[in-house]
């Protein structure tokens, strides 16, 4: 996955060994689905000398993951790039999900996981306030486009600015360009990562699909610098700054 | 130069703070405040490497919440390769905090290295600062080309256990 996980666990008791077998996990998981490792079981995959029948039960998991978000969405996520199979959208948020679950079994009532900007909430801080979280702003580095507050809840953002323009308008073949960012709330951070994905390729049609989808919201920067959101969408206040 | 490396070193120490796992009962670790986001001291002493990589332990699953450590040690992360070359920090750690970053390894020569050099970076850095300023828990969006760098980062951290 290439990228940071960080863990705020704000309910007492859980051990430092559960959280140890959280991290180990998500290596596992990192050299199972990188397409940066040749040795992956992904890029075996890809490149044939590995077969599907012989990969671990997460790929399989995985990879269906995708092809149901495939659906959701009308062909606009996709793990299959010009450039070969890359689940890599979807495993980030399904890992950051699972880790959460994971630490929810470990006995934790109250956490945060962040895998790369994407999070899985659970319960509330010590403080009994929601999670707050804040909304990078994609012109702005200095400034949070928005605040957004929620217990139970998953915040995926996709942007233009991340990585460059690296999300591709599968039907067009072309950078996805009409939306600079996107935020995507729900409870299960597999389904909103993926949904934010789809929705940054689709660009000008995310909002009225994100509306036609039940318990998932939306706040969008277009290129232009404009803001839209979905009626329900979690705002916690004024933005930043 | 210098005026990079402050910065670099204040998003490290927002870094730490979002990457902190804050168990508890450890009332200052329950804190998100801007903790040493807006120390002008980051960057400002170099410390001397001897407490370098050998001298620390492997990683363990030890909270970074245990009782403040009064050393000073710097710690060097892995290389890690990134699409667009390797990648190398090293931190200096006093306590549980990071007090500097610098950089030793970074892809060089051509326009896309400076981007991810020059702007990169300092946007993360920004971000995070931005985070610790808006008293929020954690932020959305905005994983950069700098992932080698957390990553790196990340090797150095796990030699002293913090995550």
């Amino acid at each position: 996955m290439g990228t940071v996980f960080s863990f705020d666990i704000s309910a007492p008791g859980v051990s430092a060994h559960a959280l140890q077998g959280v991290v180990d996990w998500l290596h596992r998981m990192d050299a199972m689905f990188s397409t940066y490792r040749p040795d992956s079981e992904i890029s075996r995959l890809d490149r044939g000398s590995l077969q599907l029948g012989e990969c671990s039960p997460e790929v399989h998991e995985v990879l269906e993951l995708c092809e149901q978000a495939s659906r959701d969405s009308g062909g606009y996520f996709t793990a299959r790039l010009p450039g070969g199979l890359d689940p890599s959208g979807m495993v980030k948020g399904w890992a950051v999900e699972r880790a959460s679950t994971m630490l929810q079994a470990a006995g934790s009532t109250a956490h945060a996981v962040n895998g790369g900007g994407d999070i899985q909430l659970l319960g509330k801080p010590q403080d009994g306030r929601p999670w707050t979280i804040g909304i990078a702003d994609p012109f702005r580095r200095t400034a949070l486009a928005t605040t957004v507050a929620g217990t139970d809840m998953a915040v995926a953002t996709s942007s233009t600015a991340e990585r460059g323009q690296h999300i591709i308008d599968p039907t067009s073949g072309l950078p996805a360009t009409a939306l600079a960012s996107i935020t995507v709330t729900g409870r299960n951070l597999t389904t909103v990562d993926a949904y934010a994905t789809a929705a940054l390729a689709m660009g000008d049609k995310a909002k009225s699909w994100i509306s036609g989808l039940s318990g998932v919201e939306a706040f969008a920067i277009t290129a232009t610098g404009e803001r839209w959101q979905t009626p329900n969408f979690p705002t916690a206040g004024n933005p930043g700054n | 130069m210098k005026r990079a490396i402050v910065t670099i070193a204040a998003t490290i120490a927002g870094i730490v703070l979002l990457l902190g796992f804050k168990t508890h009962p450890m009332p200052e670790t329950t804190s998100t405040g801007p903790v040493a986001a807006s120390s002008p001291t980051a960057g400002a002493s170099q410390q001397p490497s001897s407490g370098a990589t050998a001298a620390v332990p492997p990683a363990t699953a030890t909270p970074a919440t245990g009782a403040p450590a009064t050393g000073t040690s710097t710690l060097t992360g892995t290389t890690v390769e990134t699409q667009y070359g390797p990648v190398q920090v090293q931190v200096t750690v006093t306590g549980t905090k990071i007090t500097d970053v610098t950089a030793i390894q970074v892809p060089s020569g051509n326009g896309r290295d400076q981007q991810i050099n020059s702007y990169a970076i300092p946007q993360l850095t920004q971000e995070v600062l931005t985070a610790q300023s808006a008293h929020v828990d954690m932020v959305s969006g905005g994983t950069y080309t700098s992932e080698g760098y957390l990553t790196s980062l990340q090797s150095a951290l796990d030699k002293i256990g913090i995550k």
